[in-house]
């Protein structure tokens, strides 16, 4: 299962792409989508919403469960990945590149306890 | 096909007699902006032909009376027939909700005894029946836990219900719906609730916590009283999720290991159908300090009279009338039929059941919490996903052994989870026959993971895009032809 290089990873299996100083974009790892099975449905959140570091800010629905996606920073919603509402299997498909569910934009970005890629690597190994 | 699909113009089963009053034109009776203008489409067929189409409809369906059906968390036993006759006796099946009391006392006598009935049997005082399923009464319980927390001024404070991992889904579904905010706590490695993280997570904004004990993993949380005392002393209530009472009855009860409310499943526990089968009911039962907060109305007996009434600070009604009274007989003949002694060999064989067939399997599945489990027991499927059979595949060809699967990735704790329940109902041969199922598909998975993969192959139909019937669902005939 690819865990790619250069993105952050949390501990519920989201990751993080630091687009600038102050956004970052978030999706769930090909493992997370591995877990879940073929996703049927995602329910996207608001542009403009304000997300907390821990919330959960969607739910995605696969054949096997429906499960909540927590942001792993707190900000506020810039950008939805909208195409997935109507092709949530990018997910599944493409889940580092076009299968990215939304941007969010800190005020005080604070990445200190995501995981490197390594550290995510090993992180699954042991799950 | 449809019965439509069969029918032929002028085809007909069954013949009126000749009119032997004056014909009035129907033009007369009704306005005509009433008066269809086509045809009322209705098939046309001989009565045999009804009777086969929709027999062998029912030959393509899988039900507890066609073969074991061990759907783990849904109690799927045998429902005596004799309920039935019960239920459909005139004296209870023509009576109408609003005929007065004085003429419906038999029936209101029925519900005042089966309310007194599933008290004693969960260790609590008052039982409102009117929650016509699980995760109404789920809701039902929550709502009087609010009117709770409200009437003692506390009810802006009180917003969070603690629910664990291994709970149903239903659950934090339920504490949403009732406008709470639902806090997940994890389990420990015994699969019960964490206590130490509980009790960091207890506060002044704590409303309640809703347990199932035994669990999703058919464990009994042997901490239960520590967890009630630290949910009692935090200021919130416990709810008890009766889903999985089979386990239980005449055994321990709820109440006295400090739970508040608790509702039962009668289409589980108490063996009246299931889903298409008929209506579900799920009656809650609740302590002495929560019975003036019960739906509107509950049955008193006062002056050798019983009464529908409103209990003093009632969240109100839930259902219309009296919930689904028919289920409320059944569930009455089947307690009565079995008495207190009944009930707990029920509650007894459905755990000698589930650990004969867990220990049974335990060498050719992964079981990740091997110790005696309660009615239910959750193996994974991680052993046979490794050789290229998932847990999916596994449950689709038991299909073809003449088995409903187990239920399937649940709980989401345990990897590719096959939770069974057996219930006390099946004979040993029943039992013995899934086991061995079991094992050949265990060895299947070995030689040929592949026979697995494009299971089933012997029933009406054969594997389903799920993924696709998801995503691009055909809800109306029309779309199919």
């Amino acid at each position: 299962m690819e865990v790619r290089k250069g993105l952050l990873y949390s501990k519920e299996h989201e990751w993080v792409q630091e687009i600038n100083d102050s956004v970052v974009r978030v999706g769930i790892t090909a493992y997370a989508q591995d877990q879940l099975g073929d996703i049927v449905y995602i329910e996207l959140p608001a542009i403009n919403a304000e997300v907390g570091k821990g919330d959960p800010f969607t739910v995605v629905e696969s054949v096997k469960a429906a499960s909540d996606v927590f942001s792993p920073v707190s900000g506020t919603i810039m950008a939805v990945n909208e195409t997935l509402e109507d092709s949530p299997e990018l997910i599944n498909e493409s889940p580092y590149d076009e299968g990215w569910i939304i941007e969010v934009k800190c005020d005080d970005l604070d990445l200190s306890d995501l995981m490197t890629a390594e550290e995510y690597a090993l992180y699954v190994e042991e799950v | 096909m449809l019965l439509l699909d069969l029918s032929v113009p002028g085809r007909r089963g069954y013949v009126l007699p000749e009119l032997d009053v004056e014909e009035t034109p129907i033009e007369e009776l009704i306005p005509e902006a009433y008066l269809r203008e086509s045809d009322l489409g209705l098939p046309e067929l001989t009565e045999p032909e009804v009777v086969r189409y929709f027999t062998q409809l029912s030959r393509k369906n899988h039900g507890v009376d066609v073969g074991f059906y061990p759907l783990g968390s849904c109690t799927m036993k045998y429902n005596p027939r004799v309920n039935e006759d019960i239920a459909a006796m005139p004296g209870f099946s023509r009576i109408h909700p609003r005929q007065p009391e004085s003429t419906v006392q038999g029936a209101l006598q029925l519900m005042y005894e089966l309310d007194g009935y599933l008290a004693e049997i969960s260790g609590l005082a008052k039982t409102s029946l009117q929650p016509a399923a699980g995760a109404h009464g789920e809701l039902t319980g929550l709502l009087i836990i609010k009117a709770y927390h409200e009437f003692s001024g506390e009810g802006r404070q009180r917003r969070e219900i603690i629910i664990p991992d291994s709970a149903h889904g239903t659950n934090p579904a339920s504490a949403q719906m009732a406008g709470f905010i639902a806090r997940e706590i994890s389990s420990n490695s015994r699969g019960g609730v964490d206590v130490e993280a509980l009790r960091e997570m207890v506060g002044p904004q704590t409303a309640g916590l809703m347990l199932t004990n035994p669990n999703t993993l058919g464990l009994f949380d042997e901490n239960v009283e520590t967890i009630a005392k630290i949910i009692h002393d935090a200021g919130g209530l416990l709810y008890y999720d009766g889903a999985n009472a089979n386990a239980i009855m005449g055994i321990v009860r709820p109440g006295d290991t400090g739970f508040d409310i608790v509702h039962f499943n009668l289409h589980k526990t108490f063996s009246t159908p299931h889903g298409g089968g008929g209506p579900g009911s799920g009656p809650i039962v609740v302590s002495e300090a929560l019975v003036d907060f019960l739906p509107d109305p509950i049955v008193e007996y006062t002056d050798g009279k019983y009464h529908l009434v409103r209990p003093k600070h009632s969240i109100g009604p839930v259902k219309a009338f009296y919930g689904n009274f028919a289920v409320m007989v059944k569930a009455y003949a089947y307690i009565r039929h079995l008495g207190a002694a009944g009930l707990k060999r029920v509650s007894e064989n459905a755990v000698l059941n589930a650990n004969y067939v867990m220990n049974q399997l335990k060498q050719d599945y992964y079981l990740p919490y091997d110790r005696i489990c309660m009615h239910e027991f959750v193996l994974s499927g991680k052993r046979q996903k490794e050789l290229g059979a998932t847990t999916l595949d596994i449950a689709k060809r038991l299909l073809d052994y003449g088995v409903h699967a187990p239920t399937i990735y649940f709980p989401l704790i345990v990897d590719e989870a096959i939770m069974v329940e057996p219930t006390e109902t099946e004979s040993k041969a029943t039992l013995d026959a899934f086991v061995e199922a079991m094992r050949e598909i265990a060895q299947e998975a070995k030689d040929d993971p592949e026979k697995l993969r494009s299971a089933p192959t012997r029933t009406p139909v054969v594997r389903l895009d799920e993924t696709k019937a998801a995503r691009n669902p055909i809800l109306t005939r029309k779309a199919l032809v």
